[in-house]
């Protein structure tokens, strides 16, 4: 692909918004979230506090993970107050 | 036209009234400090319709001007030395993102030592961030140049920001006559603003300033020195128009006794306004002096200067900050390599002077016209970088 000289670009580094969507940064992860839907309350935790709006919600069920842009951080494994096994843990990636 | 008495601060804060932007972030800072002052009662009686951030630092002035002006609004802001390092960060990001700012900004010397008085070595810090820097000799240049700095910056072929600078205390605050344009003239000369891709547009969502690596930035940046280019087209323009509403005329520069000088001096700011009457001083006693008044720094207005400039025998670049082992003060090293491609080339000296708000004075300028002339006669340059006004 060519990619474009100065003279074509748009003026002062403008681009269309929602920009963010289309880089994937699942592969950064060197550790990855697992969701066990049998363990889950729908608490909605995960949900809450994960930086790369990842956690798929779908009529306030949990359903798992964008894993295209979800960074492995774990927030979501060490919020998730299920008491005994968690609903979701860390795996490493490969 | 109003012929008022107001000082450097209080002529750049009369045309911010007259300008009426959207938006003003600043913070105080010696000798700049008034001009926001004055500004913020302009706001406080109900004088300008400005939305008057009182902001915590220089960083969030230039952060909060830049963030007003990507949302579309007609955004200033003030500074000076340290204020203006503070903003380093920001600066070029509004060049970048190509925010047509307009920023007063009065000319001190940087700590350290901690001093408030005038030099260049703030603005000259900045002078490869992308912002138009326009100088002014006194209140009226500097009242003139702020209006006219709003019509450069925003011309669809520049959008860029600008700074315009007067000398800290020897400007800021000298008390002069000067004349105004009425209100309705001055915001007929300035215009309507139409921000080309204002943030608070919310039918056209963008994305401004996103990360930018090895496959674009470059491509990012080269506009900047295109626009930079082109500015100079407006810069005239504007400057044409100005005269005709004013009768004042402004270009890149101002010649003085040229047009047959033998030995002249380039100077940036007030110094100009000294050695105007050296130069004429010379003159009655028989002496070739001339002058040049350097207005617009940035862009450098290479091919004009060294037109005006090649006929000299000798020629002094006089310097308000130094390059500390630098090829001189940096209006030398670009002034001398602009001279590089004639043939036949004035013989080139520096100056550094003035640091600090060291006195700048007719027996100084008497010493540098004088040892041009000796120049001149011994046909070369003793020594490339001088100090004037230092105690050896």
């Amino acid at each position: 692909m060519t990619k474009p000289g100065w003279k074509e670009l748009k003026l002062g580094d403008v681009l269309e918004a929602g920009t963010a969507a289309a880089f994937e940064t699942g592969d950064w992860r060197s550790e990855k979230p697992i969701f066990h839907k049998d363990r889950c309350i729908h608490c909605l935790q995960c949900w809450i506090h994960c930086p790369d709006t990842s956690v798929i919600v779908k009529n306030q069920k949990v359903e798992g993970f964008d894993y295209k842009h979800c960074k492995g951080c774990g927030i979501c494994a060490k919020v998730c107050p299920v008491k005994g096994e968690k609903a979701i843990t860390m795996e490493p990636e490969r | 036209m109003p012929a008022i008495a107001r000082t450097g601060n209080e002529a750049m804060a009369e045309a911010m009234r007259q300008i009426n932007p959207d938006v003003v972030a600043a913070y105080p800072i010696t000798p700049a400090t008034e001009i926001a002052q004055i500004f913020a009662n302009f706001e406080a009686n109900g004088d300008v319709d400005t939305e008057y951030v009182r902001v915590e630092s220089e960083h969030s002035a230039m952060s909060a001007t830049v963030a007003a002006a990507a949302a579309g609004g007609r955004a200033m802001t003030a500074t000076s030395s340290q204020g203006l390092a503070l903003m380093g960060e920001i600066l070029p990001i509004a060049s970048a993102l190509r925010l047509p700012i307009v920023m007063p900004e009065v000319n001190r010397a940087l700590s350290g030592p901690i001093n408030i008085h005038c030099d260049h070595s703030d603005t000259m810090m900045n002078r490869d961030a992308g912002w138009i820097q326009i100088f002014s000799e006194n209140a009226q240049e500097a009242y003139d140049n702020v209006l006219q700095a709003i019509r450069i910056a925003e011309h669809d072929d520049v959008l860029l920001p600008a700074m315009v600078t007067t000398d800290g205390f020897i400007i800021s605050h000298c008390m002069e006559k000067i004349e105004t344009m009425e209100d309705s003239d001055a915001k007929a000369f300035i215009g309507e603003y139409k921000p080309k891709n204002p943030l608070l547009d919310y039918k056209n969502p963008l994305t401004l300033g996103a990360l930018d690596l090895q496959d674009y930035y470059f491509e990012h940046k080269r506009p900047i020195a295109e626009a930079m280019h082109k500015s100079k087209n407006v810069i005239l323009e504007v400057g044409k128009e100005f005269e005709k509403k004013t009768g004042r005329s402004y270009g890149f520069f101002e010649e003085v006794s040229m047009e047959d000088a033998e030995i002249a001096i380039i100077a940036l700011g007030s110094t100009a306004g000294t050695a105007r009457m050296t130069v004429k001083n010379l003159r009655e006693k028989g002496i070739k002096a001339g002058l040049i008044k350097l207005r617009v720094f940035r862009p450098f207005p290479e091919a004009e200067l060294v037109n005006a400039l090649k006929k000299l025998k000798v020629l002094a670049v006089l310097d308000r900050s130094d390059g500390y082992a630098a090829t001189g003060g940096p209006l030398f090293s670009e002034i001398r390599s602009a001279l590089y491609d004639l043939k036949t080339k004035p013989m080139v000296v520096n100056y550094v002077y003035g640091l600090g708000g060291r006195e700048m004075n007719f027996e100084l300028l008497d010493e540098i016209y004088a040892d041009l002339q000796k120049i001149a006669k011994d046909g070369k340059v003793d020594q490339l970088v001088k100090y004037s006004g230092l105690r050896e």
